[in-house]
């Protein structure tokens, strides 16, 4: 019997909260759901532009400017008679201190040394601590009210009426038909200022215009998000729509999507558990959806770069190791000996691992079927003669590897071959020039390397042999060293 | 002893110097967040330590000073060093990544803390935004000749030796590691060049600020925090261009906003003939508010006023 009750108190439950969510919990809660979830998402949108054009944390400043006017205000409704909590008195006291912080603002930064950061700072604790004063001024008045001005601080939807709901609402969908309609002057003064003023649009006009948006939704935001926590709606979703594009026609619509979810869960949970403070709810969520764009959004979060730099990091490795194979054994292939391979420790003149970066990555390119490992039988004592001092592991690389390592040291040779003909790079300076280029060339790239090289030296000198311009060994370093009748000698070039 | 001077030390002298010690802290540590540019970074940390407080009051159950010193500390840290991922990875200015970074954080302190408020934990949520300057006193011996002696010391508030400790502490830091300061706020690249670890000092001065900022939470509250931390030194910034000063300056500009404010607002109001008394911690804010006021319109060679006249921008 105890499972019943207790489940179908579950369901009941379960029945309540998806009424909330589908709006047809009365008409009053889903008003209110819809006036939080318009304010999210033309707190994104116009989020977006002023995040690009630098302002995020101006809300901020007007955000906490406001409490004084709100306290004005109240103490002003107060007096005249006409109670404290008439909302459109307490959200015009609110709109005018908060402009007046936010000109003090850049007052400040304009005409003094100080910085805008510093003044925002500045402002919005000294208004803020104003604000402290007088809603202690108005405890000690006794009118019995003063609870309401606390939903301003943290935000509180629950104690709505359906006036406020539907300010709410009227003000977003305002913002949002401002934001379509002027999208083309926003974007051109979040973008380029100067162009807009050179072209002859009115930056002043836009910008106030912008400003103003921003005020309208932090105001009427106050009500529901509270003074300490609505700028975390202008900021938090487009900072995390940022991840996901380059482009900020696709930015907005994102932007307002995430501030549309974030306030419409916001104000769900509100409705179901009145203890919850809603504001809290809604930047959660929004910084819920930051945390895993930046963790997974596969061109800028963490994941993609990470796995992308880990690949470049690998691809380089590989170019390194099959060149420094390839080199050496054409270095060894002059000497009349035949040779086996080649030894490990013969590269690590060159290049160097670390224990376990070798054993990963020898490892990995025996998969890719590139090397073969042989260990060296031999001891030193058995053979004192041998020319080359290393014993121990041996590289071998197979066709598949020649081929890789052919077009890998073709591509290096290819970019010094260019960095000396058009570019006038030192010789001795051509090698690492070259590694810092070489790893990420496209195919098409390579293309007009070949064009542009054949141009200047001939279209037979492309099907020649390519044997490196510079001595591998490191020491003199001239094109010398080749003999002078060698046939894949490169004709020094024609000026 | 008089009555008057008695209730003076107890109710009046201990929250003066309560705020007296932390004013100085933030003061010497804010003069180099505006030097630095990094006021906003005050704003930032003073808003994020909050979650660290609320966990280590939950999981403590206690109100001692040690572990919410450590909760707060390392959630300061925490977001300074996410500020610096999210900068980084983000792609996003700095102070749209302070933004969304303080905010989560601050809305995760007030999530928990109205559920802690929920199951009656006392812990009062406008008293860490506020500060509570007010409920500070003292029960000194009433008599001059007990009065001097170890005992006494001993009965002194909590909150005072936690804001003189961070004081000291602070000011320690600055004699100690003054040319490394100096040359990391104003060259950058000149102290990377030189060999000295700037990274080291920020994030020392990172950890400083936290301190600083729990110490004063008891004082002034986390959001009036930021006014002792930028007011103050803003206003020397606008006096003097030499570093010694500078932080003189603000220190003693950080004193007189703190005097001045707890005067005003402990008896402001009886002298107008209002009976209650109103908010400290925001009045001291207003004062230095004031104070950057006039040095931005009066001040000698920056000030608004002597530009004009000297033709100067």
């Amino acid at each position: 019997m105890a499972f019943f009750s207790e489940s179908s108190q579950l369901a009941t439950e379960f029945a309540d909260a998806f009424a909330v969510m589908t709006l047809r919990a009365g008409f009053n809660t889903a008003l209110v759901v819809i006036g939080t979830t318009c304010l999210g998402v033309a707190a994104g949108v116009i989020g977006t532009f002023s995040l690009l054009r630098k302002r995020a944390l101006m809300a901020d400043a007007l955000a906490h400017s406001a409490l004084p006017g709100l306290a004005l205000a109240f103490i002003l409704g107060s007096l005249l008679g006409i109670g404290g909590k008439q909302l459109w008195l307490l959200l015009a006291g609110a709109a005018i201190s908060g402009v007046l912080g936010v000109l003090i603002v850049q007052g400040i930064s304009r005409t003094t040394r100080i910085q805008e950061d510093c003044a925002i700072a500045a402002v919005l604790s000294v208004f803020f601590g104003a604000g402290v004063v007088l809603l202690s001024i108005i405890q000690g008045m006794g009118t019995g009210e003063e609870g309401g001005l606390h939903h301003f601080i943290y935000g509180q939807t629950a104690a709505m009426t359906r006036g406020d709901a539907l300010l709410t609402l009227m003000a977003a969908v305002a913002t949002i038909m401002v934001c379509t309609l002027t999208f083309k002057e926003f974007r051109l003064i979040c973008f380029d200022r100067g162009f807009a003023a050179a072209t002859g649009w009115p930056i002043s006009t836009i910008d106030f215009a912008m400003m103003a948006m921003v005020i309208l939704i932090t105001v009427v935001g106050l009500q529901s998000v509270g003074i300490l926590l609505i700028v975390a709606l202008l900021v938090i979703p487009p900072a995390g729509a940022r991840f996901w594009t380059n482009r900020v026609s696709t930015m907005i619509p994102l932007a307002g999507c995430i501030g549309g979810v974030s306030g419409y869960l916001g104000s769900v949970a509100s409705a179901l558990l009145p203890g919850i403070p809603v504001g809290a709810v809604i930047v959660l969520v929004a910084g819920g959806v930051f945390f895993f764009s930046m963790i997974a959004s596969p061109t800028r979060g963490l994941l993609g770069s990470t796995a992308r730099h880990l690949w470049m990091r690998i691809r380089i490795a590989e170019d390194h190791l099959l060149r420094g194979i390839y080199e050496r054994s054409e270095q060894m292939a002059s000497s009349a000996e035949p040779h086996p391979g080649v030894y490990l420790d013969s590269l690590a003149l060159t290049r160097h691992w670390n224990w376990l970066g070798r054993l990963l990555f020898l490892s990995w390119c025996r998969a890719r079927g590139w090397i073969e490992i042989r260990r060296d039988k031999m001891k030193p004592e058995e053979a004192p003669d041998r020319e080359e001092a290393p014993f121990g592991t041996i590289l071998l690389l197979t066709p598949r590897g020649w081929e890789q390592a052919g077009r890998r040291v073709r591509n290096h040779r290819l970019w010094e071959e260019y960095l000396t003909t058009f570019t006038d790079v030192a010789l001795s300076h051509v090698d690492y020039s070259a590694d810092l280029v070489e790893h990420s060339l496209s195919p098409t790239i390579i293309a007009q390397l070949e064009a542009s090289l054949a141009t200047r030296k001939g279209a037979a000198w492309l099907l020649r042999k390519h044997r490196s311009i510079h001595p591998l060994d490191g020491t003199p370093e001239t094109r010398a060293s080749q003999p002078e009748n060698h046939p894949d000698n490169i004709p020094p070039p024609s000026r | 002893m008089d009555s008057t001077i008695y209730q003076f030390i107890a109710l009046d002298l201990p929250p003066l110097l309560a705020a007296l010690f932390s004013a100085i802290a933030c003061a010497i540590l804010g003069s180099y967040l505006v030097l630095r540019r990094q006021s906003l970074l005050g704003d930032a940390i003073s808003h994020s330590v909050l979650p660290g407080i609320v966990v280590a009051f939950l999981v403590t159950g206690s109100r001692s000073t040690i572990p919410i010193f450590i909760g707060a500390a390392v959630a300061g840290i925490c977001s300074a060093f996410l500020i610096e991922v999210v900068r980084k990875f983000g792609n996003v200015d700095e102070s749209a990544a302070m933004g969304v970074i303080f905010s989560t954080f601050f809305a995760l302190g007030i999530l928990t803390m109205e559920q802690a408020a929920a199951r009656n934990v006392d812990l009062d949520p406008d008293c860490l935004l506020h500060g509570q300057l007010e409920t500070i006193f003292w029960y000194p011996p009433n008599d001059w000749a007990t009065f001097f002696s170890w005992s006494t010391l001993g009965s002194v508030p909590a909150e005072v030796y936690a804001s003189a400790i961070a004081a000291f502490l602070v000011i320690g830091f600055v004699v100690v590691l003054w040319k490394e300061l100096l040359i990391s706020s104003f060259d950058p690249a000149l102290c990377h060049a030189l060999g000295f670890r700037s990274d080291l000092i920020h994030h020392t001065l990172m950890v400083l600020l936290a301190c600083a900022v729990v110490a004063s939470f008891k004082t002034v509250g986390s959001i009036l925090v930021i006014a002792l931390l930028v007011c103050p030194a803003a206003t020397a910034r606008l006096c003097t261009d030499r570093l010694g000063v500078h932080l003189i300056l603000s220190v003693v500009f950080a004193c007189v906003a703190c005097s001045t404010g707890y005067i005003t607002a402990a008896f402001g109001p009886q002298w107008l003939g209002y009976e209650q008394s109103v908010n400290v911690a925001g009045m001291i804010a207003v004062m230095s508010g004031v104070l950057l006021g006039g040095a931005a319109c009066f001040a000698p060679r920056y000030g608004i006023v002597a530009r004009r006249r000297t033709g100067r921008r």
